[in-house]
């Protein structure tokens, strides 16, 4: 699969809509049957140790082999009822098929899951859904956050015979899947359509523009519940620490991506001439490449260390790279150029390098001329308002739960983003939810035991 | 490069790859695009008597691998349908425009003895090289006392094999059908009629698969279907099988055989003729691939001749006769272990499953700090029955080894373990 080739110059918004166009173009039938082929069906099969929602993957290809595209996309859905989302945004290159065997050296070709993953999911066609619900427990369950963990969690305790709530801050549901993932990466309505699929289990209630803290408050859902599911994410972003930094041109860079997501005609998005990323992660990436499509001439992205330091995989460097997005390394933010008039100049730097282990500043600066500054530097964990019961339950940066997902608060679990488990990615989040759901229906069911 | 010249039953040809009757070769444009391509010989499709057969539509089908490659082809066609004369003709021309190419007419008329002889005679005047009697034909034609409903009466091999050496100063070539119990028997009614040579085998009766939609076997013809002969790589096993047991028959030996069934490739031409095959006939792969595959069979075949010293095809043909024998006879001390190379196994656990499940637990998973698995043969369990070796999708990363290589030959007919062993020897 080669990557997209770079492309720049575009006006008209048809012709900038299909450069949003899916970056992995889907496989296509043919396609799919000889890749299904290649896999050769390995036993405690070192793709499914490395998939973290622990996906029976040689089975599902060896159904889609065999023209079960229903029987695949079950498999698939039974580990991780977001597969059509992890299908598309995984990090396949240094999870599943970074581990498959044909990617030892004699092959150097893993097969190609994630493509498989998304064929399966894309081509099922179930009558109604494909899972059913236990009895009703007459148990009921708080989830809030209807990102990817707590879609994952309400789907699980709903199948289990839970009554779910979900409670959602912003006004659609989907979190980082319908805010935060580059558009080429997932196209068109996709993540209304994975909420739609999950909700279609039934016994699932869902409330948008629903705060914790400001329309509803965790105390309440502690009294109205029987459980308290917390996935709320990380919605703060890390500063520069510079002066000027409260300047229009400069912007988070998962808020322009919010932006870019939801945007119907992109033309009407304000798009820099030239523009500095900060960051070395895929969210980094993700802004520069999209920049670069919209028509941006120059996008420059600045690391503080080196290439190999860099939290976006080597794909995905790749990516930028075929994007022609300059990368500048060892560079560390110095100051914010702006001119009489307060307009953002451009960005000066201080070179760095490694002593004894250390990062430290050299003599040395530079500037980088832009119209914008994008910050890709992390994400953090904001907690609602008026939820200081919550404070406590924080450590360096993130709720802490035990290995069944419970915070110190009685009834309250957490999981995704927001906690310190595991690493922030979707899969990883999918899988918490799952797990928490497992955790918080054993926990009740053994209280009605007793 | 090694020499490829052959003499089959008499025949000259410039070498032992021919395509064998079917639709292949059907009529001149075909055979001579044959030619062209580097055919040694042709077998040209059936004749029959007047009125010509007719043919439905919808005739083939297949089997495939996991990669959409053919392993088994199925087909329904009967003889040739093209009236008699039209073939003589143009077998005539063709004979006469490549005198240095085989061609050698295939035959199938009813078991009277004017029959076989007035049509003999017409083939002979062709210039023709030789005759094959299609006593094989699986479907259609035995319905009609033909075909396969010859092939499987001895007696009556035998006797149209007699009428044709009667009639005709021609090699006689009889084609066997596999649809028996025991080859050998068709064989040594052929040879005992006098046949210069047999060849083997016709196609399999056989239905490739079933269309669930539609609830029948495939290819449907208007809603029905039939058996039909399976031919392609799929039935080489059998074939190589029917070929060893008249090679090795003392009734039958020395009896040249012209090798049919699935042969696609140079490799599969030379196990054929190490099993005494003397030329081998091809027609799958041709309806594949087309003619020009046969470029690759004879460089391939030339190049592996060379590579082993042998300078012509008779330097090697029936060499692996005399190792195939009998079970009683192979050595009850033999003994082999599998051995895993640590560094190309990947890791896919096929062996290890394979072998727990299925054979005799004989291979240790065994769990790595990394989480991954090393694979270990229990040397104790191992029976060396070889299902870790064909399992494992890397090569010659499971090697079969042997042990206690200084124990003596010892046959079951000596075993003690055997009840009815025989003494004193």
């Amino acid at each position: 699969m080669s990557l997209q080739p770079p492309l720049i110059s575009i006006s008209p918004t048809r012709e900038l809509n299909e450069l949003f166009s899916d970056i992995h173009p889907p496989l296509t039938p043919r396609q799919a049957e000889l890749e299904s082929a290649r896999c050769l069906y390995c036993y405690d099969a070192p793709c499914v140790k490395a998939c973290p929602s622990e996906i029976d993957i040689p089975s599902f290809i060896n159904a889609i082999h065999h023209d079960n595209i229903e029987g695949a996309a079950q498999t698939i859905y039974s580990s991780n009822i977001l597969g059509g989302t992890c299908a598309r945004v995984c990090p396949t290159e240094i999870l599943c098929e970074q581990s498959c065997v044909r990617n030892k050296e004699a092959e150097c070709a893993p097969v190609l899951i994630g493509l498989l993953q998304r064929y399966a999911t894309d081509h099922a066609q179930f009558e109604g859904h494909p899972f059913s619900r236990e009895p009703d427990t007459g148990k009921r369950i708080a989830i809030v956050g209807a990102g990817p963990a707590g879609l994952s969690c309400a789907h699980r305790l709903s199948m289990k015979g839970h009554q779910v709530e979900i409670f959602e801050a912003h006004e659609k549901a989907g979190g980082l899947n319908e805010y935060g993932i580059a558009r080429y990466k997932m196209t068109h309505d996709f993540a209304a359509k994975e909420v739609d699929f999950i909700l279609g289990l039934g016994g699932i209630t869902l409330h948008t523009g629903t705060a914790l803290g400001r329309d509803v408050s965790l105390v309440d859902l502690q009294a109205e519940f029987d459980a308290v599911f917390l996935a709320i994410g990380l919605q703060g972003t890390r500063h520069l620490m510079l002066d000027n930094e409260d300047l229009d041109s400069v912007q988070n860079a998962v808020d322009y991506i919010r932006e870019l997501r939801q945007a119907s005609d992109l033309c009407e998005l304000d798009v820099p001439k030239r523009a500095v990323v900060i960051g070395a992660g895929n969210t980094a990436i993700d802004i520069a490449c999209q920049l670069k499509r919209l028509g941006s001439e120059d996008v420059t992205l600045v690391y503080r260390r080196g290439a190999e330091s860099m939290s976006a995989t080597g794909h995905e460097q790749a990516i930028a790279k075929a994007h022609e997005v300059q990368i500048k390394t060892w560079s560390k933010p110095e100051r914010l150029l702006v001119d009489e008039a307060g307009m953002l100049m451009g960005m000066e730097f201080r070179s760095t390098t490694l002593d004894q282990g250390e990062l430290i500043d050299l003599d040395t600066t530079y500037s980088i001329h832009c119209d914008a500054v994008f910050k890709a530097v992390g994400q953090t964990l904001v907690l609602p308002e008026n939820e200081t019961d919550l404070l406590s339950q924080v450590k360096s940066g993130k709720l802490v739960v035990n290995s069944e997902f419970q915070t110190a608060i009685p009834k309250v679990y957490a999981g995704g983003d927001c906690t310190a488990i595991g690493q922030d990615l979707t899969v990883e989040a999918v899988q918490q939810g799952k797990r928490a759901a497992e955790a918080i229906h054993s926990s009740l069911i053994l209280a009605d035991k007793a | 490069m090694a020499n490829l010249k052959t003499t089959f039953a008499g025949i000259q040809a410039p070498n032992p790859f021919w395509l064998a009757s079917a639709p292949p070769t059907d009529k001149a444009y075909n055979v001579e695009r044959a030619y062209e391509a580097g055919w040694g010989g042709v077998v040209w499709k059936t004749l029959g008597e007047d009125p010509a057969a007719v043919n439905v539509s919808s005739r083939y089908s297949a089997t495939y691998d996991a990669k959409g490659q053919v392993v088994g082809f199925n087909n329904i066609e009967l003889i040739t349908d093209r009236s008699l004369e039209i073939n003589l003709r143009e077998i005539e021309a063709v004979k006469k425009h490549w005198p240095e190419q085989a061609l050698v007419v295939s035959l199938m008329v009813p078991c009277v003895e004017d029959s076989w002889k007035r049509i003999v005679k017409l083939v002979e005047e062709t210039g023709a090289d030789g005759l094959e009697l299609n006593f094989g034909c699986p479907h259609g034609m035995p319905e009609r006392g033909m075909g396969a409903a010859v092939g499987q009466v001895p007696d009556i091999v035998e006797q149209v094999t007699r009428w044709c050496k009667l009639h005709s100063r021609l090699p006689v070539i009889v084609k066997l059908t596999p649809n028996i119990t025991d080859i050998r028997f068709s064989a040594r009614a052929a040879k005992a009629g006098g046949a210069d040579a047999v060849s083997l085998i016709n196609t399999i009766n056989s239905i490739t698969g079933i269309d669930l939609d539609q609830m029948v076997a495939r290819p449907i013809v208007d809603g029905k279907s039939t058996h039909g002969g399976y031919c392609g790589p799929a039935v080489k096993p059998i074939a190589l099988n029917m070929v060893s047991e008249i090679a090795r028959d003392p009734a039958t030996f020395g009896l040249p055989i012209s090798g049919i069934g699935g042969i696609s490739n140079w490799r599969d031409a030379a196990e054929f003729i190490a099993l005494g095959a003397g030329s081998v006939q091809v027609c799958t792969a041709a309806m594949i691939h087309g003619f020009r595959i046969v470029t690759e069979m004879k460089d391939g075949l030339s190049r592996w001749m060379d590579s082993k010293g042998y300078e012509k095809l008779e330097d090697f043909r029936g060499l692996a006769v005399a190792n195939t024998t009998d079970w009683k006879y192979l050595n009850m001390n033999y003994k082999v272990v599998a051995n895993i190379n640590d560094d190309s196994c990947i890791g896919c656990g096929r062996c290890y499953i394979s072998c727990e499940d299925t054979s005799h637990q004989a291979i240790a998973k065994l769990p790595q700090p990394d989480g991954s698995n090393r694979y270990q043969v229990i040397e104790d369990e191992c029976v060396g029955c070889n299902l870790c070796e064909i399992t494992c999708p890397v090569s010659a990363c499971i090697t079969m080894e042997q042990r206690e290589a200084d124990k003596p030959y010892l046959s079951w007919i000596h075993d003690e373990r055997n009840p009815h062993r025989e003494v004193g020897h």
